[in-house]
């Protein structure tokens, strides 16, 4: 049997993913992060006396905190599995996939297990976060001219 | 290639599983089980080892042998270097052959420990296998905690290990005859359906087995797979109609009976190493020596995943190992 057939039989039989649920899912959930964010940031402000941008930098913080600390406790993956890109896509997924890899080589030693495992996910969040922030800017200076 | 045997018998076997196999509709058929996945260890790898370690010691008390009496250890398990059987194995000091079949390695072990008791070479064997849940993640998938979203197709490792005590005795279960698999490689690149990776391999060792002892599907009152899953179990069957003409009625999946798949979170079933003998060994030898089934054809089903390979854009190839059992 050639591949394409084969191919078919499987399409077949494999259930479809629920797309528009699992958007919804995460449409909503990511929502509310970015909302929990904004309220943050009002807080901070009100309460420190500081600059929105100073704000949100300890936004950032508190979020990537709690995301560490659900992960380390042990149920911020179930989080995860309900709400998907809801919770990946946010500053939350990175925090999470980071203490996730840290956590699980913790007893290959500090250097060659944590060290050299930790990034194995949020590795790639960074080389494409930097090398796409570099094209937007370069392409903000081209036609706003800075 | 097939191989008949006259003289070759599962005396003996061991069962230790964890906590989600015990929570299982079969929790009740294992000789022990273990409520956390380290098993009081400290890591997820060392958890398998004990599996291995546990299952050999409790069968050794069972069949009331020593180390020194058994000829051979055939033993293998899904970890890189197969370490659990490495490790379990310094442990044990049974002469090992250790080998690697994915999950079809259950099945390749009792081939080999058949065969060699089948030509006098030895007097008997223990054929074990592990696999473990957490270990299988870490090394295959994700991170454990990461818990990464899965698609409905995903099978859930099971963590057990399972042991079988070979010989010429007239006692337990027999091994009436074994087929070897071909690989087989038919473009799937998804390692979240590993049903459909290993379902057409299923398929033809199915068909290999039947042509070779001339028989029809329904000589056996139960054809059970491996770890195809819900949908895997779908495509084998249709895969083996469309490719062969035979339609196959008697077929069950022992990662469906391991699991309940509506109440426990294993998307399409259970999978892994010891996924087919946990069932087997236990649920279906039971069923066997009350003597409901008489004859049964047990299919492991191995996916032949390397995640380098994977990447690489390459499909996953699959192989699969049958054994004919009969009461005796």
């Amino acid at each position: 049997m050639d591949t394409k057939r084969y191919k078919e039989i499987v399409d077949e039989n494999t259930p479809k993913e629920n797309r528009l649920y699992n958007g919804m899912i995460a449409f909503i959930i990511g929502g509310l992060m970015g909302a929990f964010g904004e309220l943050l940031i009002q807080i901070y402000t009100y309460l420190f006396g500081i600059s929105t941008s100073e704000a949100s930098v300890f936004m950032i913080m508190t979020l990537v905190f709690l995301g560490c600390l659900f992960t380390a406790l042990g149920f911020f993956d179930k989080f995860v599995a309900f709400a998907k890109a809801g919770l990946i896509i946010p500053i939350t997924g990175f925090a999470h996939s980071m203490m996730s890899a840290a956590l699980e080589y913790r007893q290959e030693g500090l250097v060659t297990g944590i060290g050299s495992n930790m990034f194995k996910l949020a590795g790639t969040v960074i080389i494409f976060g930097v090398v796409s922030a570099y094209v937007v800017g370069l392409i903000r200076l081209i036609v706003l001219g800075g | 290639m097939t191989f008949k045997y006259n003289n070759v018998y599962i005396n003996d076997t061991s069962l230790v599983a964890g906590p989600y196999e015990k929570k299982g509709p079969l929790g009740n058929t294992f000789d022990k089980t273990y409520d956390d996945l380290y098993l009081g260890k400290k890591t997820w790898e060392q958890a398998e080892v004990k599996l291995i370690e546990d299952s050999v010691e409790i069968l050794l008390n069972k069949i009331n042998k020593k180390k020194k009496d058994i000829d051979i250890h055939i033993s293998g398990d899904l970890l890189n270097q197969i370490v659990a059987t490495n490790y379990a194995s310094a442990s044990i000091k049974i002469p090992l052959l250790g080998i690697y079949s994915a999950c079809a390695t259950s099945t390749e072990s009792l081939i080999i420990g058949a065969n060699m008791i089948e030509a006098n070479q030895i007097k008997n064997c223990i054929c074990s296998v592990s696999s473990h849940n957490n270990a299988a993640e870490k090394q295959f998938r994700y991170p454990v905690e990461y818990g990464g979203p899965k698609p409905k197709t995903a099978t859930f490792t099971v963590t057990g290990g399972t042991s079988s005590y070979l010989s010429s005795n007239k006692k337990g279960i027999r091994i009436e005859s074994g087929t070897v698999g071909t690989v087989s490689e038919l473009g799937i690149t998804d390692p979240n359906h590993m049903g459909a990776i290993m379902a057409s391999s299923a398929g033809d060792t199915i068909h290999q087995h039947l042509t070779d002892m001339k028989r029809d599907p329904n000589y056996y009152d139960l054809i059970i797979t491996g770890d195809l899953g819900l949908y895997g179990s779908k495509i084998m069957i249709d895969y083996v109609k469309t490719k062969y003409g035979t339609t196959i009625k008697n077929h069950k999946d022992a990662g469906l009976m391991i699991f309940d798949i509506d109440s426990q979170p294993v998307f399409a079933g259970g999978s892994g190493a010891a996924c087919s003998t946990l069932v087997t060994y236990g649920h279906i030898f039971k069923l066997m020596k009350q003597k409901e089934l008489k004859k049964v054809l047990l299919v492991a089903t191995g996916s032949l995943l390397s995640p380098t390979m994977a990447f690489q854009k390459l499909g996953i190839p699959s192989i699969s190992h049958a054994i004919s059992l009969e009461v005796i």
